[in-house]
This record gives structure tokens, C-alpha cells and sequence, in this order.
């Protein structure tokens, strides 16, 4: 056997992994192992900020199903993953992270850029490593992967002191199952809890199936769907969940939740049978848990034992990967006609025509939704969507339509402001020849707009929407329904978006009206370029329908039917509350 | 209620950590937390009082399992088990007390393990009703200070267990009853 550096077996095990890509930033404890990447394959891509490292890796991980790597130093290299990493925690991503860390004997010094990066990471990785020895290297970078991607996948960091990348050992890559004891990612249910669950869901009348992530990661689509049609279950999707099944299929109703249609909000308080699949019952999507679903019994089905019954009592736990789970329960589900529920629920459809900002007449002003929904349109649903958190991210939600698994990247746990221009790197990356489209807020694109230069010294084709209100919209929009208007921190000064897109040798475009909206965005995407897109909407245009966190589910503000932005600009006091 | 919790883990750097860390950010309360190592190399043990309810405890018991370091979780609360505790209580005794201390000492199958002209250690093992009985009944003199191990437990019978752990709690019967938990339990 061949001796190898710390530094090489990084590299060595990367390579071994399958790592084409990886999203970095050098620095003094993790120089050894830059300075053997020369050796290898792998594509470094230089960051300008370590944030934006760990948000790339992540959406190439959400974009590609693969595990996303990123490389910092230590100390605050290390420290600024941590927003990063909190993402993928918050949203199970699988996630590689490699942090130098100062010398083995130098540790618990307080030497320069030593931080306890192991401690830091603890509650916001799945698992994390501090290796002090050359010879673990291998076996600790092997775990980390494993662990990354399977059971509830999440992120997963590995910290290497530089002594341990200078020394050289024998390199062993250890073949066959790894030797974690205490590590069990495929929990399975008894078979009498299936039963007990065919036995509910056989005898519902009211049924919805709650669709959350867990079906893209583990890409039940087709077990979903088989179930759906044959039982006549609508479903209902999280955020995270949009495009594991396709919009446009029939018993797709659409988003839940906080900014989801009050028809399915209004269903999920009606149903007597919620089928939870793939999904946690986060209080953006319950709204008052004393009050929620009360009429219904619950099957929840997660690969997590830990998410059951943590928000919700449910009546049957299945824990499980969602393909495997919903593979065995499917011979036992039976065909059903539930026209006369989904019937009850179209009906209750009617009023979001009335209420669609799309029904409006045009006024001149250029709305968020418009500009949303003629992306959509003009890319016919087919583009990979990343958006960062906010207003625009909810209409994102909304007003594009997205059919295909892996083409919404947005961060749904942790609301990562920032977000949206790192990951969209990442996910171009993960697919060079889809069409991208950052979809940002004027706030939470300028957090890393800094990424800019990274995409120019890449040179890849992304296309920018800047959803610019020269507010934080959706603090904007907080401050008016629950803070009596009071205005404190926005608006938000922003720079000339086009001035700087020119900066970083990028092409600017700036769009005020939706007259200009078909030809400009055509021009932008027919650019071989990145072009950064200043979309001037409206100011102070609020998401509806909206559950106030902690009301009750079906206790939406709605969108009035007369619009005061278009018709007097006067105030908006009478928010209608109600289904 | 209390709920003790047998917890077998890698013994790795960090693991106490890890573990402390869990019910730290979950939000339960460590009522007592020991750590020793067990008759297997590399084991390490520890009994963990959390003041929960019966779905806290199923949910504290999932979440350790999701640590990769956590090799198998008892929750022995219901179980026949052997629960201790050991204490030390240094008392500030003068002469004339002695005897009485003494005579306490001996009803509650204490010792006394330190002697000075002012002061001495008492100490006790057993069940923590009695700790707490011997401690409240010491009251009646000076005491100087308590410390205590926490509590330890061992279930009753013979059996051993095995490294792989066969049975995970998923949740709770419908009507909260802790002891109908055979049909709602998850096999590996």
C-alpha cells in the first residue's frame, strides 16, 4: 500500500465518493489540503464567502439528490458555515462540510482561528468529526457520507487538524458495511401497524394526504400517486413538497399552510383522515395545533421515529423510508370513490378566482405574482427555481407551477434570507444544462450578493429576478397586519441592481411594467450570460391568504376583493378573517 | 412525572456532550445524569432521570437513538428495576450529638465513613424515597453539605441484554396506557 498525506486522502476519499464538484474557501488550517487538490479531478469552486459554500453545496444537493460538499478553514471560515449548515439541518439535506482546524497540540489554546467547531456544529449537524489523526481520515470522511445520505438525510461535518493533513499513513478504504453500532437509519415498523393503518384508511370518507418533502427524498412519486388515484385522496403539499407530485395532476390542491389556499386549509379542517407522508407538521402548515385537524384521525409516515407525535398525536406512526412504507401498504389499499369530498372541496375553490391578484385589471403597477407567474409561463414550468425567503417566496409558491421533482429550491426550515443566489450556483452545477432562475427579494439578495463575482469567474448561466419593493416585504407586511403599521427598520435602500450586475461584468435589465415583462425576460434568457433582473414591483403588496402564526388553520386574512393598492391607496382595514 | 432512562453509548470523546446537548436543545430537564462504564469495553452507561411526561419520554428515547453514538435506550421507568443512589452528607455534630446521629445512622443502614472533633460524613445508599427520607430526617442537625451521585438503575432478573437494540417505542396506545405497548412498537 501506497503512504499517502491527510491532505491527498481528503481527495483520495472525495474521489472514492463519487465528488465532482466541491464549494470553497482556503485559509491557513486547511491549506495542506488545497494544496494537494492540484493532484485530483475534482472542480474547486472559490467562493467569496464560506455561507455561500455551504448554501451551494446544498442546492446542488437538493437539485441533484447527490451529497454536496463544501471546504472552509477554521475559525471563522468554519463559524460562517453555520448558517449553511442550520439550512440543510432544518430541511434534511445531505451535506458534506470539511473544516481545517488548527494543530492537534495546539487545541483548547485559543491558538489563531481556532474555534471548537465540533462543539459549535453540534445541534445543527446530524453528526459531526473531529479528526486529529491521519490515518482516520479515511474512515471518518466514508462515515460522513454514509451518514449524510441515508435514513433522514441532513448534514454532516468532518473537522481535520492540519497535523493530521500533513502526516502521512497507509491509505485504507475500508469495503462492505461500516461499523456504526449505534447508527440505525432503517427503522421499520411492526406489520400490525399497517393494518391498523389500511384499516383507517379503508373506512375514510374525508381523506388528504399531507405531502411533504420526504417523497422527493425518497422519491416515492410514483407510490404516491398510485395510492391517490386508487383511493381518491386529494393532497395537500408543504412548501418543501411542491413538485413531488405534479401541479397539474387533479387531486393536487395545492399548498397548505401559512400562505396556502384557504380551500385547502379549509379541507385539511374538514378531512376525518390525514395521511401524512413525508412531512413534520411544522406550525407554519398547522396554524394553532389545539385547534387543528381535530375531526380528523392521523397517519403519519416518517423515516424520523422522533417526528412522531412530537407536534402532532397522530392515531398510527409508520416510520420508514416513504417509498418502502407506502410499497407495503399499497397491496392493502383499497379503490374508493370520494367524489362526493372532492367535490365539497372544489366547490370551495370558487372564491380564489375572485380573489387571484392574476383576476385584477391591469393598473400599470407590476405585481410580484405577475412577474412570478409569467416566468412560469414563459419557461412552460420547466426551469429549476430557487428562491431565498420572504414575500416573493410565497408567491414563488404560488404563482409557479411546478411539476417536476427537484425544480423548487427554496429553504423551508431555517427561512435563510441569503439563501437563493449561493444555492442556484450550486444547483447549476448539479444541472449544467437546466434553466435556473434565482427568484430573490431586493433584502435577501443583497445578504450574498457577493456570489456574483463567483458566477462570473465560473462563468455559468443563471437568470436573477431581484423581487425589488425597496422593502423587507414580508416584515413589511408583519408591521401592517400586527404591528399597527409601525414601520421600524424598512424600508430598505438598496443599490442600482443594474449598475451592479454591471460591476461584476454581469448584464443588468430593469423591468417596470408588465408591458416590458415577455420581451426583456425572453432577452435574458436567450443571453449566454448571467442576467440580473430588477424587477420594480409594487411597494407595498402583502402575500394572502395568510394564517397568523398561531391562529387557527381556517382563520385566513384574505386578499380583499377590492384591492386598495389599485383603487385608492386608502387603508386597508377591512381584511376580511374567514374561510 | 420522572422518567429514568438507561441510555448504553460509545465511549468516544464528546458523547456525554452530545447527549447533554440533546436534552438541552429539546427542552427537558435533567433531573440526574450518570455516566460509567459498563462490562463491555468501549460501553459506556448512563442513567438519565428526565422530568417528563409519557410522550416526552418516547420522544426523548427517539431522539437519543438518532445520535449515532447511542447504542440501545431502556426507559425503565415501569420496569421492575433496581434504582440507587449513593450520598454524602457531612454534618456539623458536637459531642453530645453524636449518639443520636449515630443511632439515625444505624436505622437507616447508613455509615459513617469520616470522623472529626466537629464535623462528620455520613453516607447512604438506596432507593431515592430513602435518600431523601435519611437527608430530611438529618436536617435536624447542621448540615454542612450534600452530594450526590444521582441515580443509577439496573432491571431485575436475569437476561442479558443485547447489543442490538430490538424495539423502539414508536408511541404512546391511544388511551396513554404505558404497559400495551407490544402492537405499537417498531422492530430494526
Amino acid at each position: 500500500m501506497t503512504k499517502l498525506t491527510g491532505a491527498q486522502m481528503i481527495w483520495e476519499c472525495l474521489t472514492l465518493e463519487g465528488v465532482e464538484v466541491v464549494f470553497g474557501y482556503p485559509g491557513g488550517a486547511i491549506l495542506p489540503t488545497y494544496d494537494a487538490m492540484l493532484g485530483y479531478k475534482i472542480h474547486h469552486v472559490l467562493v467569496r464567502h464560506e455561507q455561500g459554500a455551504t448554501h451551494m453545496a446544498d442546492g446542488y444537493a437538493r437539485a441533484s439528490g447527490k451529497v454536496g460538499v463544501a471546504i472552509a478553514t477554521s475559525g471563522p471560515g468554519a463559524t460562517n458555515m453555520v448558517t449553511g449548515i442550520a439550512t440543510a439541518m432544518m430541511d434534511s439535506v445531505p451535506i458534506v462540510c470539511i473544516t481545517g482546524q488548527v494543530g492537534s497540540k495546539a487545541i483548547g489554546s485559543d491558538a489563531f482561528q481556532e474555534t471548537d467547531v465540533t462543539g459549535v456544529t453540534l445541534p445543527i449537524t446530524k453528526h459531526n468529526y473531529l479528526v486529529t489523526r491521519t490515518e482516520d481520515i479515511p474512515r471518518a470522511i466514508k462515515e460522513a457520507f454514509f451518514i449524510a445520505r441515508s435514513g433522514r438525510q441532513g448534514p454532516v461535518l468532518v473537522d481535520i487538524t492540519k497535523d493530521a493533513q500533513q502526516g502521512s499513513a497507509e491509505f485504507v478504504w475500508e469495503v462492505g458495511p461500516l461499523r456504526l453500532p449505534g447508527y440505525r437509519p432503517d427503522l421499520r415498523t411492526l406489520p400490525s401497524e399497517l393494518e391498523r393503518a389500511l384499516h383507517l384508511i379503508n373506512n375514510a370518507e374525508r381523506p388528504l394526504i399531507l405531502a411533504g418533502h420526504g417523497i422527493i427524498s425518497a422519491g416515492a412519486r410514483a407510490q404516491v400517486l398510485e395510492f391517490a388515484e386508487r383511493a381518491q385522496v386529494p393532497i395537500a403539499m408543504t412548501l418543501l413538497g411542491l413538485g413531488g407530485i405534479p401541479a397539474s395532476h387533479g387531486l393536487n390542491l395545492g399548498m397548505m399552510g401559512m400562505h396556502g389556499e384557504a380551500y385547502v386549509n379549509s379541507a385539511i379542517q374538514q378531512a376525518d383522515l390525514l395521511l401524512a407522508f413525508g412531512m413534520r407538521f411544522d406550525d407554519r402548515v398547522t396554524g394553532n395545533l389545539k385547534t387543528y385537524a381535530v375531526n380528523a384521525r392521523k397517519i403519519h409516515i416518517d423515516i424520523d421515529s422522533s417526528e412522531l407525535n412530537k407536534n402532532v398525536r397522530v392515531d398510527v406512526g409508520l416510520v420508514g423510508d416513504l417509498r418502502d412504507v407506502l410499497q407495503e401498504l399499497l397491496p392493502g389499499v383499497q379503490s374508493a370513490d370520494h367524489s362526493a369530498w372532492l367535490d365539497h372541496i372544489d366547490s370551495m375553490k370558487g372564491d380564489l378566482a375572485v380573489r387571484d391578484i392574476q383576476s385584477l385589471p391591469d393598473t400599470g403597477h407590476l405585481y410580484a405574482a405577475h412577474v412570478i407567474n409569467d416566468i412560469w409561463r414563459l419557461t412552460k414550468g420547466n426551469a429549476i427555481v430557487v428562491t431565498d425567503v420572504g414575500q416573493h417566496q410565497m408567491w414563488e409558491a404560488q404563482y409557479y407551477k411546478h411539476d417536476h421533482e427537484r425544480t423548487l429550491i427554496t429553504s423551508g426550515g431555517l427561512g435563510t434570507m441569503g439563501f437563493a443566489l449561493p444555492a442556484a450556483i450550486g444547483a447549476k452545477f448539479a444541472c449544467p444544462d437546466r434553466e435556473v432562475w434565482v427568484v430573490a427579494g431586493d433584502g435577501g439578495f443583497q445578504m450574498t450578493m457577493a456570489e456574483l463575482a463567483t458566477i462570473k469567474q465560473e462563468k455559468i448561466k443563471l437568470n436573477i429576478a431581484i423581487i425589488n419593493n425597496f422593502y423587507l416585504g414580508m416584515v413589511r407586511q408583519w408591521q401592517e397586519f400586527f404591528y399597527e403599521k409601525r414601520s421600524a427598520a424598512p424600508p430598505l435602500l438598496g443599490p442600482d441592481f443594474v449598475k451592479l450586475a454591471e460591476a461584476f461584468g454581469l448584464r443588468g435589465l430593469r423591468i417596470k411594467q408588465r408591458a416590458e415583462l415577455q420581451g426583456l425576460v425572453e432577452e435574458a434568457r436567450a443571453d449566454s450570460g448571467t442576467v440580473v433582473i430588477d424587477f420594480q414591483v409594487e411597494q407595498e403588496d402583502s402575500v394572502f391568504p395568510m394564517v397568523p402564526a398561531g391562529a387557527d388553520l381556517d382563520k385566513m386574512i384574505r386578499r380583499p376583493a377590492r384591492d386598495v393598492l389599485i383603487e385608492t391607496g386608502a387603508d386597508a382595514d377591512e381584511w376580511e378573517l374567514g374561510a | 412525572m420522572a422518567h429514568t432512562l438507561i441510555a448504553y453509548v460509545e465511549d468516544k470523546p464528546g458523547v456525554l456532550n452530545r447527549v447533554a446537548s440533546l436534552f438541552r436543545r429539546r427542552a427537558f430537564n435533567i433531573v440526574s445524569l450518570t455516566v460509567g462504564r459498563t462490562e463491555q469495553a468501549g460501553v459506556s452507561r448512563m442513567t438519565i432521570v428526565v422530568d417528563t411526561d409519557e410522550l416526552g419520554a418516547r420522544r426523548a428515547e427517539a431522539n437519543l437513538y438518532k445520535l449515532v453514538n447511542v447504542l440501545r435506550v431502556d426507559d425503565v421507568t415501569n420496569k421492575p428495576a433496581v434504582v440507587r443512589e449513593l450520598v454524602l452528607v457531612k454534618l456539623g455534630v458536637t459531642a453530645e450529638q453524636r449518639t443520636a446521629v449515630l443511632q439515625l445512622v444505624n436505622v437507616f443502614r447508613a455509615r459513617v465513613v469520616d470522623i472529626s472533633a466537629e464535623a462528620m460524613i455520613t453516607e447512604i445508599t438506596g432507593s431515592q424515597d430513602k435518600v431523601e427520607s435519611f437527608i430530611e430526617t438529618m436536617r435536624a442537625f447542621h448540615i454542612i453539605s450534600v452530594a450526590r451521585t444521582g441515580l443509577i438503575a439496573m432491571v431485575r432478573g436475569g437476561g442479558k441484554i443485547s447489543a442490538n437494540p430490538p424495539l423502539v417505542a414508536a408511541q404512546l396506545p391511544e388511551n396513554g396506557a404505558a404497559e400495551d405497548t407490544a402492537g405499537l412498537s417498531m422492530s430494526v
